[in-house]
């Protein structure tokens, strides 16, 4: 069980209260980018066993996107933030850091 | 004309919580920027209220503004007086970016009367209920079991929960099978 806390609403609550909505930081390819572009929008995730960040929304509150840096193996939160970055805040990177030394996701570490 | 009536009708149920549906409320979503002083006029002039910060619900006598999300409102008032303050809201916020809509009769609205109505509560929503974690002047958006639901006390003993009306039936049951005699727990008691 995931504890979340909304950054748009302040409220701490539990996985329930929110609906997952995959891979954060994702590039969109829409018309006019080329077949591969557009495939790896679409199919190519990351699926890691450790560290990930995802997008979440709090459906069952204010019903805002923000993001989420967690651990797949321990289901750690490191933090949430806006949906509205192009990337996590230093302060989660180096919370990240202190637990999974020389972490690396996409472009970030 | 068509008169309108509430989801149950006012269906009431005496368990060692009351539970009844409280009939008809006047009720508005109001989006736009809390921020903007207009927005803090408008609702002010129109409830008597205060604009409500993050999480919290502002009352004034039988009104009320309800703080929902970043960028929304909810504002209840007497059934009856919904045009009124719609017409009322629309012309202060002339010119600004908003969204003013009468969601009355797409909600069902329930209160849970009692020394344990908290108790009900947390039985059925992944809610801190403890009197230091929620208290009277809060709103709380969130899950009832299956459904969304948002609720506020109006005292430390009374609830009121609101939930969409097609699932007015749904909540009842739960409210009501959570206030069942035999189910005391005295968590907060």
């Amino acid at each position: 069980m995931l504890i979340l806390e909304c950054p748009c609403c302040g409220v701490v609550g539990e996985e329930t209260e929110f609906a997952g909505g995959g891979e954060a930081h994702l590039k969109r390819f829409g018309p006019g980018s080329s077949d591969d572009q557009f495939h790896t929008y679409l199919f190519a995730k990351e699926n890691p066993k450790g560290v990930h960040f995802e997008r979440w929304r709090h459906a069952n509150g204010c019903g805002k996107w923000f993001l989420a840096a967690r651990n797949t193996v321990t289901l750690e939160v490191y933090g949430t933030y806006s949906a509205q970055t192009y990337e996590p805040t230093q302060e989660i990177k180096d919370k990240i850091s202190a637990k999974v030394p020389g972490w690396s996701w996409r472009g970030f570490s | 004309m068509s008169s309108a009536v509430s989801a149950l009708k006012g269906a009431k149920y005496e368990g060692y919580v009351k539970v009844e549906e409280l009939g008809l409320r006047g009720m508005i979503t109001l989006r736009g920027d809390l921020n903007s002083a207009k927005m803090k006029k408008a609702v002010q002039d129109v409830t008597g209220a205060k604009l409500p910060n993050q999480r919290e619900i502002t009352h004034e006598g039988d009104k009320a503004v309800a703080w929902m999300s970043p960028d929304e409102l909810l504002v209840m008032v007497p059934y009856t007086d919904v045009h009124e303050t719609l017409a009322a809201l629309e012309k202060a916020l002339k010119g600004q970016h908003f969204l003013a809509a009468n969601v009355s009769d797409a909600r069902a609205i329930f209160g849970l009367s009692g020394p344990a109505a908290r108790e009900v509560i947390a039985k059925l929503c992944p809610v801190d209920m403890a009197s230091g974690a929620f208290a009277p002047g809060q709103i709380r958006r969130t899950r009832m079991a299956q459904i969304a639901a948002a609720f506020w006390m109006t005292s430390d003993t009374r609830i009121e929960v609101v939930c969409f009306r097609s699932v007015a039936q749904y909540a009842f049951d739960l409210l009501k099978d959570a206030a069942e005699p035999g189910g005391e727990v005295g968590i907060f008691a």
